[in-house]
C-alpha cells in the first residue's frame, strides 16, 4: 500500500538544491534593510568623526548663530540659526498642512461619494509625487513674484515661502494617514451618533476626532518628519541667509540647504567638510526618532 | 432634520470640501502654468539636443538620458532585492524580536532625509568603495533610497493573497519556496510591478543624492546615441539641470527652465498614471 | 509489502500555545483501514490534533510539544523529509479552498510538486482523483477553467481530489462539511466509505452522527482531553464508559 506514496518522490536533485539556494538568498535580501540602516549611520558618521571628537565644540555648534567655516581668521560653527531656520520652516508648513490636510482627509472619509474619492485619492497621490526640486522651482518663479506683489517686499525668498511650498508637499502624507486613522474608527461609533441624531459636524468634532487622535498625531509626526528632512525644495525657496528669522518674511537657510550648498566647496575630510557631515548626522537622528514614533503609533491603529 | 441641522450640516460639508479643494486646485494650477511658460521650447528638438552656449540654449538630451540610466540601473539594483527581502519578511521570517527589528529598520531606512542619502552615497560609494564620482556610485545610492517603499508595497501585494491558498499548498507536501513561486508570487505581480513602477518617478525626481555621487553640472555626449555613457562616467540629470539652469546660471532665457520642468513633471505623472491603471485592471482581474 | 504495526501512535501528546494547554496528554493507536472518528465540541482541540500529524503547526508562534506521534513507527518530529511526510497524509480543511489555478492544475499541483512531469502521467491522475472525488463528471468538459470559481461543495470535492493525487496513506478530514450542503456532504461521505480499503481516514467532526455513519472506532475530545476512545458502537450506546460522552452524544451539551 506504502509503494504508490514512495513513487511520488522523484525531485530531481539540482531542483533541491537551487531551492536552497534561493531561500539563503531570501534570507540575505531580508537582512539587507538592517544592514543598510546601520550602513548609513556607519558611513555618515566616520565621515564626520574625527573632527567631531577632535575640536568640535558642541556648545557652540547648539548655542551660536555665528556659522563663519570659511573665515580666514576666526572659524566659527555655530549652527543655531540653521537649526531655528529648519525649525521656522517646518513650523509654518505644519500649522499650514495640518488643519487643511486633516480637513482634507475628513472630507475625504466622511463626506465623500466614492467617485469623488477615489478621483480626489488619485489627485493627492499625484501631488505627492511632484520632484522636490519642482516645488523648489515654483517656489522661485511662482511664489516669489507673488510674494512680493502681495506683501510689497524686497524679496520673496523667505520663511513665508518656504513654508507654504513645504506644506504643499506635506499635505499628502497628512491626508493618507489621517484618512487611514479615521478609516481605522469603526463604524459603530458612527452609526451610534447618528442615530442619537447628532449633525456630521459634531459626529466629526466630538466622536471621530478625538477617536482618531493616535493616528492625526501620527500624520503630523510623519510631516514633520519630512520637513525637517526635506532639501532642493527649501534650498531653492527660502533665500540663504544665516540668520534668526524676527518675521515670516525674513530669509533663512536650514540645514539640508547648508549641506547642500557648501559640501561642493568644502575640501574632501577638512574640518568644514566634516562638520557638515556632523549636521547630517544629527538630521538622521532628528528623523530616525520621529518616524520610530510615528511608526509605533500608526502599527498600533492598522493592528486594531 | 430640522433647518439648523441643515444649515449645520451644509456648513461642514462646505468647509471641508474647500480645504480639499485649496490642495487640490494648486496641482492642476501648477501644471497648467509650467506648461504655458514652457510652450515656445517644447518639441521633439527639445529633447534630443544637448544643452548650448553654457546652457543658455539648446535642449536636454544629456540630462535626459543620464536620468534614464539613473533610473534603469538603480532600479535593476534595488527591485530585486527589495522583492525578495519582502519575500523574506512575509513568507519566511518568523514573528518574533528580530523581524520586528528588520520591519522597523526597513520604515526608518524609509524616513532617511535625502541628503543624508547623498552624504552616505559619498562617503560609501564615491570614497571608500573607490567608486568615484559616477553613474555607478549615484545609481546604488538612488537604490538604496527606493529600497525600503518597493520592500513595503510588495509586502502589501504579497499580503493580500489569502493565507488559505499556503495552508491548502503546504497540506498537500509542497515547499515554502514551491508555493511562493507558484501561487504567491504570479497572484500578487500586478501589486509588486506598482510598487516598483512608482518608485521609477521618485529616482527621476531626486536631486541631492545625486549631485555629489555622479551627477554633474555639465557634460556633452553624443546626441540621439542611447548608449552615450559609461558606467563610470559622470552624467548630467533633468533634476540636477533644473536645479542648476534655475539658480546657479544667469540669462537663461525663460522657457529653458520651464521646459525641463515640464520634461520632469510630466514624466513623473505619466508613470505615476500608469501605475494607477496597473493597480485598476488588478482589480478586475482577480482571480478568487 | 505491508509494514506492521499501528499507522499512527500518539503516546501522551501534550500540545500549548504559549501558556494555553490545548491537548493535554493524548494517547491512542490507530490501525490500519481503520476509520477513526473524533467527535467533541468546538475548541475542543481536534483540529490541532490534525494538524500535529502534518506537522502544519510547526509555524504557529509559541507552540509546544511534548510526547510522541509516531507515523508507521517514525515519530513525525524527527522524519527527514517532512514535505514526504506531509504526502503520506492526506488533509481536508474545514473551508473550502480552491487554488486559483485551472481546475487541472488544482489536482496536478502536488504530484507536480513532488517531481513528476510526465504530461499523460498527470492526466491519468487527475482523471482519477477527479472520479475517486465524484466531481469529474461536472467538470470533465472545462478542466482548465479556474478552480476558485467553482461553488463551496465543488471546491470542497476539489480539495479531496488534491488530497488524494499524492497517494496519502492516511486521509484526514477536519469538519470537512461545516460549509457545504447536506447533499453534497452525503456524497462525500460515500466517497469516504469507497476509500476506506485503500487507506486510513481519520474523521474529526461536529456532526455526532456522522461519525455513527462512518466511524469504526470513535474518540471524544473534550477539553484537550480525551475522554473515551471505542467501538462506535459503545460510544453510541446507553452504556459508554464515561457519562459525559452520554451527555453530549445525546445533545445535553456542547
Amino acid at each position: 500500500m506504502g509503494k504508490a506514496a514512495r513513487s511520488i518522490q522523484n525531485r530531481p536533485r539540482w531542483e533541491v538544491l537551487t531551492e536552497t539556494a534561493i531561500e539563503w538568498l531570501i534570507r540575505l535580501c531580508g537582512i539587507s534593510a538592517i544592514l543598510f540602516v546601520f550602513g548609513i549611520f556607519f558611513f555618515v558618521f566616520r565621515e564626520g568623526s574625527g573632527f567631531l571628537f577632535h575640536g568640535f565644540n558642541v556648545r557652540e555648534f547648539f548655542g551660536s548663530t555665528e556659522w563663519y567655516p570659511n573665515s580666514q581668521s576666526h572659524v566659527r560653527y555655530g549652527a543655531l540659526a540653521l537649526i531655528v531656520g529648519t525649525a521656522s520652516v517646518t513650523v509654518l508648513a505644519m500649522l499650514i498642512a495640518v488643519p487643511f490636510g486633516i480637513g482634507a482627509a475628513i472630507f475625504i472619509s466622511e463626506f465623500c461619494g466614492p467617485r469623488l474619492k477615489e478621483t480626489l485619492k488619485i489627485t493627492i497621490e499625484l501631488l505627492a509625487a511632484i520632484p522636490s526640486v519642482v516645488w523648489g522651482f515654483i517656489g522661485l518663479t511662482v511664489m516669489n513674484p507673488l510674494i512680493i506683489n502681495l506683501f510689497h517686499t524686497p524679496i520673496g525668498l523667505n520663511v513665508l515661502n518656504g513654508g507654504l511650498i513645504l506644506a504643499l508637499m506635506s499635505v499628502p502624507i497628512i491626508v493618507s494617514i489621517g484618512e487611514d486613522a479615521l478609516k481605522a474608527v469603526p463604524d459603530s461609533y458612527r452609526e451610534a451618533a447618528l442615530a442619537l441624531g447628532v449633525t456630521r459636524w459634531q459626529l466629526v468634532h466630538r466622536v471621530l476626532l478625538p477617536a482618531a487622535k493616535n493616528g492625526l498625531l501620527a500624520a503630523v509626526l510623519l510631516g514633520v518628519g519630512r520637513g525637517v528632512g526635506e532639501t532642493m525644495a527649501v534650498l531653492m525657496a527660502t533665500g540663504h541667509a544665516v540668520q534668526i528669522p524676527t518675521s515670516l518674511m525674513d530669509s533663512v537657510r536650514t540645514l539640508t540647504a547648508t549641506i547642500v550648498a557648501e559640501l561642493g566647496e568644502a575640501p574632501v575630510h577638512s574640518d568644514h567638510y566634516q562638520v557638515l557631515f556632523i549636521i547630517g548626522v544629527l538630521l538622521f537622528s532628528i528623523t530616525f526618532v520621529v518616524n520610530l514614533a510615528a511608526d509605533l503609533i500608526v502599527r498600533g491603529i492598522r493592528s486594531k | 432634520m430640522t433647518s439648523r441641522k441643515q444649515l449645520s450640516e451644509v456648513m461642514a460639508r462646505t468647509l471641508f470640501l474647500l480645504m480639499t479643494l485649496l490642495m487640490v486646485v494648486p496641482l492642476l494650477l501648477i501644471v497648467g502654468y509650467l506648461v504655458y511658460q514652457a510652450w515656445p521650447i517644447l518639441s521633439l528638438d527639445f529633447l534630443l539636443t544637448n544643452p548650448k552656449h553654457g546652457m543658455r540654449a539648446g535642449g536636454i538630451w544629456s540630462p535626459l538620458l543620464g536620468t534614464i540610466y539613473l533610473v534603469v540601473i538603480s532600479l535593476a539594483v534595488a527591485a530585486p532585492i527589495g522583492v525578495l527581502a519582502a519575500v523574506f519578511l512575509n513568507e519566511y521570517a518568523r514573528d518574533n524580536w528580530f523581524t520586528r527589528i528588520v520591519n522597523l529598520a526597513v520604515v526608518n531606512l524609509a524616513g532617511v532625509p535625502s541628503i543624508v542619502h547623498a552624504l552616505f552615497g559619498l562617503g560609501a560609494f564615491v570614497l571608500f568603495a573607490r567608486l568615484g564620482k559616477s553613474i555607478l556610485a549615484a545609481s546604488l545610492t538612488l537604490a538604496i533610497m527606493t529600497l525600503p517603499v518597493i520592500i513595503a508595497s510588495t509586502k502589501e501585494a504579497l499580503a493580500a493573497v489569502p493565507k488559505a491558498f499556503r495552508e491548502a499548498c503546504w497540506n498537500v507536501g509542497a515547499t515554502r519556496w514551491q508555493t511562493i513561486r507558484h501561487i504567491v508570487l504570479p497572484n500578487s505581480i500586478s501589486g509588486i510591478l506598482t510598487g516598483v513602477i512608482l518608485q521609477v518617478s521618485r529616482a527621476a525626481g531626486e536631486t541631492a543624492p545625486i549631485m555629489f555621487t555622479g551627477a554633474v553640472f555639465f557634460k556633452a555626449i553624443q546626441e540621439g546615441h542611447l548608449f552615450a555613457y559609461g558606467l563610470f562616467d559622470q552624467c548630467m540629470a533633468l533634476s540636477m539641470h533644473l536645479f542648476t539652469i534655475s539658480t546657479q546660471v544667469p540669462d537663461v532665457p525663460k522657457a529653458l527652465p520651464y521646459g525641463t520642468a515640464v520634461v520632469l513633471v510630466s514624466s513623473v505623472l505619466a508613470v505615476n498614471a500608469l501605475s494607477i491603471i496597473i493597480r485598476l485592471r488588478l482589480r478586475t482581474r482577480r482571480k478568487w | 509489502m505491508v509494514t506492521p504495526g499501528p499507522t499512527l501512535e500518539i503516546a501522551n501528546l501534550r500540545v500549548r500555545y504559549g501558556h494555553r494547554e490545548v491537548l493535554k496528554g493524548i494517547s491512542l493507536e490507530v490501525q490500519r483501514n481503520e476509520v477513526l472518528g473524533i467527535i467533541g465540541p468546538a475548541q475542543s482541540g481536534k483540529t490541532t490534533l490534525l494538524r500535529i500529524l502534518n506537522r502544519t503547526l510547526d509555524d504557529v508562534p509559541g507552540v509546544v510539544i511534548t510526547g510522541a506521534v509516531k507515523v508507521d513507527g517514525v515519530d513525525v518530529h524527527q522524519v527527514k523529509d517532512v514535505f514526504a511526510l506531509r504526502r503520506k497524509i492526506g488533509m481536508v480543511a474545514p473551508l473550502p479552498v480552491g487554488l486559483p489555478l485551472s481546475i487541472f492544475d488544482n489536482v496536478a499541483f502536488a504530484p507536480r510538486m513532488a517531481g513528476i512531469r510526465d504530461r499523460g502521467e498527470l492526466a491519468e491522475r487527475v482523471e482519477r482523483c477527479l472520479r475517486q472525488a465524484t466531481l469529474w463528471d461536472e467538470v470533465k468538459d472545462r478542466l482548465h477553467s479556474l478552480g476558485t470559481r467553482l461553488s463551496g461543495g465543488q471546491q470542497q470535492r476539489l480539495t479531496i481530489a488534491r488530497a488524494l493525487s499524492h497517494d496519502p496513506e492516511i486521509l484526514c478530514l477536519d469538519e470537512f462539511s461545516i460549509a457545504i450542503d447536506p447533499v453534497t456532504t452525503m456524497r462525500i461521505e460515500n466517497v469516504l466509505k469507497n476509500l476506506r480499503a485503500q487507506m486510513t481516514i481519520i474523521l474529526a467532526t461536529n456532526l455526532v452522527q456522522q461519525a455513527r455513519r462512518l466511524a469504526d472506532r470513535t474518540g471524544f475530545l473534550l477539553n484537550g482531553e480525551l475522554v473515551e476512545l471505542d467501538r462506535t458502537e459503545v460510544i453510541f450506546s446507553d452504556r459508554p464508559a464515561n457519562r459525559k460522552t452520554y451527555d453530549y452524544v445525546n445533545g445535553l451539551f456542547g
